[in-house]
Formats: structure tokens, C-alpha cells, sequence
């Protein structure tokens, strides 16, 4: 059954990797971008049950926070254009 | 290779070459966010979960980040410029030769996994027996890492010190010119 998932796993990875390679829009591509860290703790959660370490789950946790770290910058960028400025000098504009 | 490890290594590659080919640069940052997590899947499976965390959290978060800034700095588009068949051609045959080089040199390596490779034969052995009697640290990496290699470890942090006063110069004088700036137009 881990076997299945795994390759599930690979299989949406490869999905993910097209719509991030073909975009059209930014959210797409941020989309995809984030699925696939999704599907990497994915990944790295099946693989500790795989090979009998079932505490790489714990890992698999950090990475989403990484993630969801990363997903955020991305996003305030894809919002603002940059990353340092004053929130609400954009807001206004 | 198991096929996981294999598909992985084929994902690997066919994002690159999208990168490589990519002129929307925001797009390209992502990609290289997905080869950074890819590479730390790959680093998992090989058990290197430390390897594979430094890669997720240095590849895929700060490095997109950074990527980002200079973005909004500079253009989010390649530059199209007329190049010549040279100049076409040398880069691959430049990132060839390289690839070839250092597949060559894995050639002396033993094979993943060996039980017969040199460093599970003395080092690791005394490692284990003698790290906790010699200076008390019952986590053997650590000790490796902190004590034994510390001189390395420092080296490591100078230059990742470096490289990011480095960026933060180039990316702006670390903030400064900016905020000057800024408090020029508000007053």
C-alpha cells in the first residue's frame, strides 16, 4: 500500500511540475509550486513508513512549514513586487 | 537505482532543462524552488535527512526569497539578445564536460550502500566507541559536527556569513541608501 502511495505521490508530483512549467497565470505556477512541497512531505512521511522510520513524520512536519514560509513570500511579492516596502504605501496605490 | 530514486532523478531533470529554457524569470525561481525540494527528496531517500533539511529550508525557501528580491529589483523577464552559434552552443558543452567530469570522479567512489567502503571499517566503528568516553556527548553527530570537525563548522559559517553580507551589498547596502531615501520623501 505505501508502494501505491508513492507512486500516487510521483505521479501528482509529475502533474504539478507540468502546471508549474506551463503556468499560465503567477498563481498557477505559485500553486504548483506549493502542491509540490505538499507532495515532497508527502513523499518523505510514505518513505519513513516504507523503510520502517516512522519518525521522518516528524520531519515531514518542518517542511511544511518551510513551505508555507515560502508560499507566503511568494505571494506578498506576487501582491506588492517587492519584499522590504511599506504594506500600506502599496495598499494605497 | 529504485525506481522512486530514478523518477525523481527524471523530475529533476526535466526541471532544469524547463529553467534553463524558461524567459519568464518569477517562473524560473519557482522551478528552481522545485528542484530544491526534489533534491532534498532525494537526499531523504538516500538518508541524509540533515543533508535533505538544509537543502528544503536553504534551495526551496530562502534562495526562492532571494531570487524574489533581485526580481523586484531588476527586470521579471530575460533579456532577449542576439547570440551567436558560439555563444549558443558553449554553455552546454561547457555544463557537459563538467557533468562528465564529475561522474568520472564517482567512478573511484565505493557503491552507494557498500558495506565494505572504507569509512564503515575504522572511523565509524571508533567513532561510536570511543565519542562518548573522550568528551561526553552522547549525540555522535554533534560531537562530529561541533567538536571533532568544529574548525570546519566554522569555516562553513564564514562563508555562509559572507555570502550574505555579500547579497545583502548588492541587493541594496543592507537597507540603507533605501531608508534614507524614504525618510527624504516623507519629510
Amino acid at each position: 500500500m505505501y508502494v501505491a502511495g508513492m507512486a500516487a505521490i510521483v505521479v501528482t508530483m509529475f502533474l504539478a511540475l507540468a502546471r508549474a512549467a506551463i503556468g499560465p497565470t503567477v498563481f498557477d505556477r505559485i500553486l504548483a509550486v506549493n502542491m509540490f512541497g505538499t507532495k515532497t512531505v508527502l513523499l518523505i512521511a510514505v518513505a519513513g513508513f516504507l523503510t520502517g522510520r516512522p519518525e521522518w513524520l516528524d520531519l515531514a512536519i518542518v517542511y511544511t512549514l518551510v513551505n508555507f514560509t515560502g508560499t507566503l513570500a511568494v505571494l506578498r511579492f506576487a501582491r506588492f513586487g517587492n519584499l522590504a516596502r511599506d504594506d500600506r504605501k502599496a495598499d494605497r496605490s | 537505482m529504485p525506481p522512486v530514486e530514478l523518477l525523481l532523478m527524471l523530475l529533476l531533470l526535466a526541471t532544469v532543462i524547463v529553467v534553463a529554457r524558461l524567459k519568464d524569470l518569477f517562473a524560473a525561481a519557482m522551478l528552481t524552488g522545485i528542484a530544491s525540494l526534489l533534491a532534498a527528496g532525494l537526499f531523504v531517500l538516500m538518508d541524509a535527512v540533515d543533508v535533505a533539511f538544509t537543502e528544503a529550508a536553504v534551495g526551496a525557501g530562502v534562495s526562492t526569497v532571494l531570487f524574489l528580491g533581485a526580481l523586484s529589483l531588476t527586470s521579471r523577464r530575460e533579456k532577449q539578445q542576439e547570440r551567436t552559434r558560439i555563444l549558443r552552443i558553449l554553455p552546454i558543452v561547457i555544463v557537459v564536460a563538467t557533468g562528465a567530469a564529475l561522474i568520472y570522479g564517482t567512478w573511484d567512489m565505493p557503491a552507494y550502500g557498500d558495506p565494505d567502503a572504507v569509512i564503515h571499517h575504522h572511523l565509524a566503528p571508533d567513532l561510536i566507541a570511543e565519542t562518548e568516553e573522550k568528551i561526553h556527548i552522547p549525540n555522535i553527530v554533534t560531537a562530529i559536527l561541533a567538536s571533532f570537525r568544529g574548525y570546519d563548522t566554522l569555516g562553513e559559517v564564514v562563508v555562509i556569513f559572507t555570502a550574505g553580507v555579500g547579497v545583502a551589498l548588492l541587493l541594496g547596502g543592507l537597507g540603507l541608501r533605501r531608508r534614507d531615501a524614504g525618510t527624504e520623501e516623507e519629510s
